[in-house]
């Protein structure tokens, strides 16, 4: 089969090519970062997904299937420019993948749709609306792109769409915003409050991602492995040091004394839980995880030792 | 900084049926650690303090899918506390009857913390049916805060009971035992409840007592179980049909209370 993965060039993208290859598929990535030391048999393409240029690819490759990991997650990047790589990165997938045959187009979003908050219920279903944007107004891109690649299954019944809410990746590449959030000696919560936190290794990432190919769900699913986890146990497991901090006292410290630059509204996330229920993407798709959390957190911290004091 | 653990309250933690994973976590949150330190802490008050009694325990199914559904006693959750306890300590083999918090109480800093790791999540629909779809005990007072805010003179009344507990217990084909807990009104004899304090501290109102704040009396409490009913239907039933039922329970309840007022005055 050959499949489109636009957003290659990223920990994740590099993964998952290079399982796609093993399974024998045939791997075209789009990305407009440099993709170094491509795995051999790729044919990448350093481009912008919103570019005429991508077009020409959908029209010369005419992919069987298209996984869509190019959002912009990563919490710095806070411009206008996220907000159009997202929604029109999004769009460009979609009106592409109609136009030149698709079968399948897989959207890779993230569980933090639903948002964290003191009355949300444990383990969210997938038709629940997103209620955190009040207090986390800077997931707007991200949501919106999750409920507009949800607006496909009525508005291209000539392929099946596939959305995947995906909760945190943790393992040995140090990929996404729990793992990064971890990256310091020192991680600060909130005195008082201790979420779960749900996540799930890297190679189950990719595992459900080529389940998913194979098997074509249509519809939203939330994708999510193991038990989550308290905050706290993360830390601990992870050779970290807890550092509790009162919420108004961490808000003004965050950035600073080593702790990690974050939006307000993420504050939130570290407050109360973001837990999915899994058992739809399950049930539809025969997967199941293969890493538990205790291993999960084991490979990050193998990958990632605890830092030394400078 | 970990809390003192009794090794035998920690081998009856041990001994609680719940999916634990490695680290001692269930999918939840509730925490063994966390379990083993409150039932440390709660042993003294359960059974010298208050010297707790609970009567027909052989009704409480030892496993599965059930509602304890009581009154409440006493200005604060001191019965469910003492509930919970009586499932800890005086069943075999233990279990966890886990509540449902006021979402107010998310909102304060350590209450959200300690009463998740215990099992006691948000009071949402949604959590209450998923906790039971995976067979566990939940705890229910349909009073709700109008219960606890009962004042000494109230102490063995019944107020309103809302029907969720039994639309709930209907569509999920939940047994229900009704209890009656008695004593909290002796031992927290609320005169007033402070409810412009109360809202200042985010809270609905704060119990009063003769001796201004609600430090409990070591009073004599005693729970009452009753056999569990069964209540037919998918609880989308009319008002009146639901309602019927509601006061069934709330009957049960009344007349377990009776009882046990007739022992507390030492007649048979």
């Amino acid at each position: 089969m050959k499949v489109l993965v636009p957003g290659i060039a990223g920990r994740l993208g590099r993964m998952l090519a290079e399982r796609l290859l093993a399974e024998g598929h045939d791997v075209i990535g789009i990305d407009r970062r440099p993709f170094r030391d491509p795995p051999p048999g790729i044919e990448v393409h350093e481009l912008d997904i919103r570019k005429r240029a991508a077009e020409d690819v959908f029209r010369r490759v005419r992919p069987n299937a298209v996984i869509h990991l190019a959002t912009v997650t990563h919490l710095v990047v806070q411009s206008e420019d996220r907000y159009r790589i997202n929604l029109g990165g999004t769009r460009a997938v979609f009106e592409h993948s109609a136009a030149y045959g698709v079968e399948h187009v897989v959207f890779v979003g993230r569980h933090t749709y639903y948002g964290a908050a003191p009355d949300s219920p444990l383990f969210h279903v997938e038709d629940e609306p997103p209620m955190g944007l009040a207090s986390f107004p800077q997931l707007a891109d991200l949501v919106a792109a999750d409920l507009y690649a949800g607006s496909a299954l009525w508005r291209y019944p000539s392929f099946a769409t596939s959305v995947l809410r995906m909760v945190y990746t943790l393992g040995p590449t140090g990929h996404g915003t729990l793992a990064t959030f971890l990256r310091g000696a020192r991680v600060p919560t909130i005195l008082g409050y201790d979420p779960l936190f749900h996540f799930m290794h890297e190679q189950d990432v990719i595992g459900a991602l080529v389940t998913a190919l194979a098997t074509r769900p249509r519809g939203v699913f939330n994708v999510a492995g193991p038990q989550p986890v308290p905050l706290s146990v993360i830390i601990e497991e992870t050779g970290r040091t807890n550092v509790p901090l009162p919420g108004p006292l961490l808000g003004a410290a965050l950035g600073r004394f080593g702790l990690p630059r974050l939006p307000r509204g993420a504050l939130q996330h570290i407050r109360y839980p973001i837990t999915v229920d899994a058992s739809s993407f399950v049930r539809t798709t025969g997967w199941s995880h293969a890493i538990d959390e205790r291993a999960a957190m084991r490979a990050y911290r193998e990958a990632f030792p605890r830092p030394l004091p400078h | 900084m970990p809390l003192p653990i009794d090794p035998e309250i920690r081998a009856r933690v041990d001994r609680l049926e719940l999916p634990w994973n490695e680290l001692g976590i269930d999918p939840y949150g509730i925490s063994k650690d966390y379990l083993a330190a409150n039932f440390t802490a709660l042993r003294f008050f359960y059974r010298r303090y208050f010297s707790v009694e609970a009567h027909g325990l052989e009704h409480v199914p030892a496993r599965g899918r059930v509602m304890l559904v009581g009154n409440h006693s006493g200005g604060f959750a001191l019965d469910g506390v003492m509930v919970i306890g009586s499932m800890f300590f005086d069943m075999e083999p233990p279990r966890v009857a886990q509540g449902m918090v006021e979402k107010f109480l998310n909102r304060i800093p350590f209450a959200s913390q300690i009463s998740s790791r215990l099992g006691h999540l948000t009071g949402l629909p949604e959590n209450a049916e998923r906790l039971l779809a995976d067979d566990r005990m939940l705890m229910v007072f349909p009073e709700g805060t109008r219960g606890t805010a009962k004042l000494y003179r109230e102490r063995y009344s019944l107020v309103h009971f809302g029907s969720g507990f039994m639309r709930l217990a209907q569509k999920m084909k939940t047994p229900i035992v009704p209890f009656a807990f008695m004593g909290g009104g002796e031992a927290v004899p609320t005169i007033s409840n402070a409810v412009t304090l109360g809202k200042l501290l985010g809270v609905p109102y704060i119990p009063v007592t003769p001796w201004l704040v609600a430090l409990p009396l070591p009073a004599k409490l005693e729970v009452y179980y009753s056999e569990p009913m069964f209540f037919e239907g998918n609880g989308s039933e009319e008002d009146e049909v639901v309602n019927a039922n509601v006061e069934k329970v709330k009957d049960r309840i009344a007349s377990l209370i009776e009882i046990g007022k007739k022992r507390r005055r030492g007649e048979p």
